[in-house]
């Protein structure tokens, strides 16, 4: 199908970006991976579109601080490439080749995914399991928001409708950091039906700060705090039963509800293996 | 909706035209400039049939506005083929039975290219990988995946 018509604006800065987001009915465009497809579907009918792809300085990625920043703008792919990017956020670059195909990547933004969080998508939790923070701006201003409190519900974030997401924020890798990554898809690049982004830190040959964060499972990704205090106890069949309580995944098209917890566990005795090893 | 007026570079040459805000790349360019080697699938981004290159990066025709693509560079698969630069993978298409009604071929060569430049001899499971968002609905892929691996092999200087 054919969107139905919309206005078009590019912004020159963040701050005209903001000001033109003012107007009613109007949304911002990024990479446009899932935003185009809707207007397609005519699923979304935005007045105006207010295109952030010209604006400078949007798509740096730094160290800075024992931090990793990446802007709003960093495609999909250019943060694949990118060798500081493996070496300070290894949890990233794993979940990336799972986001669709080349040609998403190559358009996609690591800023449209944050903030458009689909409940099923990897990078929303991977910030969450990093924890990591967005920084914002809007009319009063810039300011940074937790991950924790970030994705607020299905589709819901902090971010308000005059509000630009310009980069996210995550603490860099250091020797003792731990990650781990798995999804079950149906497909390669689909969404998957269940996936769990994990990050903690080793200590000695237990595991601390552990975050366990699962997605498909709910509206928002979920963090799994029994089952990550399973892990940091050592106990990681205490860990897959814990579980049972912390997820309630609805049945969807992809799987029942079920077979979500089912696969959830499967998921975290994979991810478990991947904890306990040193990065490369 | 206002039309804007629009300039880009399409296949080397310089393009000015006034487009709606909501008329994709895709549409741009088979319905404004007769452009129909790029394929409408899907519609929404899944089968790849739409693939042309913005900038020189692969990307999906009907996820880009044409109004985005004011001040930038689209090459088609009219633009790839008639530079020869992917005559060999053409060749190794055609040779190998990897096109049957050819609906996706078009975009299965641009994002097959793309994969190839990136130097060496990708195993069969990194090209099937790469070419997972293109849908083929004649071949069983085999045959492209056949035919992207030898063009690979002769670039390299190998022999199979």
């Amino acid at each position: 199908m054919k969107p139905a018509p919309f206005d078009y604006a590019r912004a020159r800065s963040v701050e005209h970006a903001v000001e033109l987001l003012g107007r009613e009915g109007a949304r911002l465009l990024a990479g446009g991976q899932s935003l185009i497809a809707t207007l397609n579907m005519r699923l979304s009918h935005p007045s105006l579109l207010v295109d952030i792809n010209e604006v400078a300085g949007l798509d740096r990625l730094a160290r800075r601080n024992g931090h990793i920043e990446i802007c709003a703008l960093v495609r999909l792919a250019q943060a694949e490439r990118s060798a500081e990017l493996v070496q300070a956020a290894p949890l990233i670059a794993r979940a990336l080749p799972h986001i669709g195909h080349p040609a998403i990547r190559n358009r996609g933004t690591i800023g449209g995914s944050i903030a458009f969080a689909d409940p099923a998508a990897e990078l929303p939790a991977c910030l969450l399991a990093l924890d990591g923070e967005v920084e914002i701006a809007g009319p009063a201003g810039k300011r940074t928001v937790k991950a924790d409190d970030f994705f607020q519900g299905l589709f819901e974030t902090a971010l308000g409708p005059r509000d630009v997401l310009i980069a996210i924020r995550l603490p860099a890798a250091t020797h003792d950091t731990r990650v781990g990554f798995a999804e079950l898809a149906r497909r390669h690049g689909d969404y998957a039906m269940v996936g769990l982004a994990a990050a903690a830190r080793a200590n000695g040959t237990k595991l601390t700060d552990v975050r366990l964060v699962f997605f498909g499972v709910g509206s928002t990704p979920v963090r799994a705090r029994d089952a990550e205090a399973a892990l940091a106890a050592g106990d990681l069949e205490a860990g897959v039963k814990a579980l049972a309580r912390n997820l309630d995944p609805p049945d969807d098209v992809q799987a029942t509800g079920a077979v979500k917890k089912h696969l959830a566990g499967v998921l975290l005795r994979r991810v478990a293996r991947q904890l306990t090893e040193a990065p490369q | 909706m206002t039309a804007h007026e629009i300039t880009l570079t399409v296949n080397g040459e310089e393009v000015r035209e006034a487009v709606e805000p909501r008329t994709t790349l895709v549409d741009f360019l088979r319905d404004t400039l007769g452009l129909t080697g790029s394929h409408v699938g899907c519609e929404h981004g899944v089968c790849g049939a739409c693939s042309v290159r913005l900038d020189g990066a692969v990307v999906r025709g009907c996820l880009t506005l044409a109004v985005q693509c004011d001040g930038h560079k689209v090459e088609t698969i009219e633009g790839a083929s008639d530079s020869g630069a992917i005559a060999d993978l053409q060749e190794a298409f055609r040779t190998r039975n990897a096109l049957q009604c050819g609906y996706c071929t078009p975009a299965m060569l641009l994002t097959a290219a793309e994969l190839l430049a990136g130097g060496g001899v990708p195993s069969r499971a990194a090209i099937r990988e790469h070419l997972s968002g293109n849908y083929c609905r004649c071949t069983g892929y085999h045959a492209i995946i056949d035919a992207v691996e030898a063009v690979a092999r002769v670039r390299a200087g190998a022999t199979s």
